[in-house]
């Protein structure tokens, strides 16, 4: 009989954590798809966040190491800058990436580090039982924004990806989703062109990767993605932000 | 081999090229500039690895990260920006990573000054981070043992995979001194490949560094684990020197700058027929308690005098410790980069020994 589908070599056989209708998982199979395609698993290093994700060095079956919150892309500057010849990656959600570790990521960044990173943004914290992110939109309830969150309080959401885009450092910034197949064969797309730019040391690769959380948003996962790609996506534009390499070509 | 005059923060980082250090990461601050200035300058002559960070708390995580794949790493800062890194010491530990941290001392609290202190003797052996952990903390007084130790502090970090700060005062850091390069004795290191995240390059199983123990039992059982290794340290590490105490009615009690003063003290005071001595910890974790309570037990001392660049007193609290009530402790504090003089010490030991008299 032949094999027409199995599960990605890139991943363990752990039993993930994650809640029902999450996209984590997802993503979690595409990276590992990705670099099990490319021929880079043997070789690759990653590094996991504080959030969801935490547990995440359990399930990916490269070598990995667990950061501290915010932290990962300063870890993964240490390795990559002593294995420059490996694929390094970061997995981080948006209350690590944009709000503790929003000064690591944008300096590593502008310095070009050749790692990519996976940013995995579902406007709240989730690990810690939902409270606002960064990343929250206006309106968006929250447990620390039980009515709404308000630009007057809190400011409006940041938008990680053309943030990171105004540097020079960042040679690809692309965010996609994962609500439906087409969408995932372009987050699978996304992520596999930026492993691909690393490899080639092209600079920092980034890969925003809008994502549910039906848990938290009080929502059954098939209202969480229509709720992401009306509303989230309104806010966060999906598609290619930056491409060095396309706009020289 | 023949004497070379070097500045404190340069010949610790050429100390630590020497040791092998693959990849330093820091951040400026005074009074340890000096010592990712040299770097930048040297490690790429070596092939090895510089960057400087955006913050003290990217470079230990830097360190973290190379670490992690068995690299020999290495910070430095002074003590605002050893706060910074407090976080990353303790993941370090929980994740069992060796490294070298090198802490350049001023005067605080907050920005507190540029010039020489020791106020973070807490810090450094009660463990500023988060968590049940210790780390060896070596002290050098001068330059030559600055170098030493250093050398030596990656051996010893890599032994127990667990980091190991050099922590010396500004002023070790900034003066010049002869020094040698010596050899340094080599230890039987365990090999790294059981641990570290090189990428599996065929390995059966993934490598993993992590600190997160969800399940109580488990982290019960990690957090064991580490004790025996640092009880380990406390067994293997311990390292002090005593001077002219055989004899010593007051024992001065200080480490780095202070007890080199201290030395003056005692040729001035012996010279006046007062017999004194100084108990120098050289390990300020593992602290010599034993080697002290066993001085202060001897009838010929009468007091200790402990002389620290503090103005409360952080060491004493060990000395405390180690005398255990059997003799009368005085203390002699500066801080805010105020060195303790000769006269001073001259003058506190006179007084600690009106007082037991």
């Amino acid at each position: 009989m032949a094999i027409v589908y199995e599960k990605s070599k890139g991943l363990t056989d752990v039993e993930m954590h994650y809640c029902p209708g999450c996209h984590h998982g997802i993503i979690h199979k595409l990276v590992a798809e990705s670099l099990v395609e490319l021929g880079l698993l043997d070789e690759a290093i990653g590094v996991c966040p504080v959030g969801c994700s935490v547990f995440a060095f359990k399930y990916f079956s490269c070598d990995m190491q667990e950061a501290a919150h915010g932290r990962a892309p300063a870890v993964a500057t240490g390795i990559k800058r002593t294995h420059p010849n490996q694929a390094v990656f970061t997995y981080q959600g948006d209350g690590d990436l944009a709000s503790i570790g929003a000064g690591e990521i944008v300096h590593a960044a502008m310095r070009g580090e050749k790692f990519t990173t996976i940013f995995i943004n579902n406007a709240i914290y989730g690990m810690t039982g939902g409270q606002m992110a960064p990343t929250t939109l206006i309106g968006q309830k929250a447990s620390t924004c039980p009515t709404g969150r308000t630009v007057e309080q809190a400011g409006m959401p940041i938008r990680v990806s053309e943030m990171l885009a105004t540097l020079d450092g960042c040679v690809y910034a692309e965010r996609v989703c994962v609500t439906d197949m087409a969408n995932l064969n372009k987050a699978k797309r996304a992520i596999k062109k930026a492993f691909e730019k690393q490899m080639r040391n092209e600079g920092f690769t980034f890969v925003e990767v809008l994502s549910t959380c039906p848990t938290n948003w009080g929502m059954t996962p098939l209202k969480a993605n229509e709720w992401l790609k009306n509303e989230m996506a309104a806010y966060y534009p999906l598609g290619v932000i930056k491409d060095i390499s396309a706009e020289v070509k | 081999m023949a004497k070379e005059l070097w500045k404190g923060n340069e010949a610790i980082a050429e100390a630590a090229i020497r040791a092998g250090c693959d990849c330093y990461f820091g951040y400026p601050i005074t009074p340890q500039s000096e010592v990712p200035e040299y770097m930048s300058a040297h490690m790429p002559k070596h092939g090895r690895i510089f960057v400087q960070a955006e913050s003290e708390l990217a470079a230990i995580n830097m360190v973290y990260g190379a670490a992690g794949c068995g690299m020999r790493a290495m910070t430095s800062s002074s003590s605002p920006g050893i706060s910074l890194k407090q976080e990353g010491i303790s993941y370090l530990i929980g994740s069992e990573i060796p490294a070298v941290i090198v802490n350049c001392m001023r005067g605080g609290p907050g920005l507190g000054t540029i010039q020489p202190g020791q106020s973070d003797y807490y810090q450094a052996t009660r463990g500023g981070g988060n968590g049940d952990y210790r780390t060896v903390v070596l002290s050098p007084a001068n330059i030559q043992e600055a170098v030493d130790y250093v050398q030596e502090a990656f051996d010893i970090a890599d032994q127990y995979r667990n980091p190991v700060m050099v922590v010396m005062d500004g002023m070790i850091g900034q003066m010049m001194e002869p020094i040698e390069w010596r050899e340094i004795p080599k230890r039987n290191l365990p090999s790294k490949d059981s641990w570290a995240t090189t990428g599996r390059k065929g390995r059966a199983e993934h490598n993993t560094l992590n600190s997160l123990y969800i399940e109580p039992e488990l982290c019960d059982v990690h957090n064991q684990n580490l004790s025996r290794k640092f009880a380990e340290m406390e067994k293997n590490e311990v390292r002090w020197e005593e001077i002219r105490c055989d004899d010593a009615e007051i024992v001065i009690t200080a480490y780095g700058t202070p007890a080199r003063i201290a030395l003056t003290a005692i040729e001035v005071l012996r010279s006046e027929g007062i017999k004194v001595g100084l108990f120098r910890p050289i390990t300020l974790w593992p602290f010599p308690e034993k080697a002290l309570h066993e001085l202060a037990g001897k009838d010929h001392v009468k007091a200790i005098l402990d002389v620290e660049m503090s103005s409360t007193g952080q060491m004493i609290d060990d000395i405390r410790l180690g005398v255990e009530g059997q003799k009368p402790i005085s203390f002699l504090g500066r801080a805010g980069g105020v060195i303790p003089t000769v006269e001073e010490m001259v003058e506190a030991v006179k007084n600690t020994l009106k007082e037991v008299q």
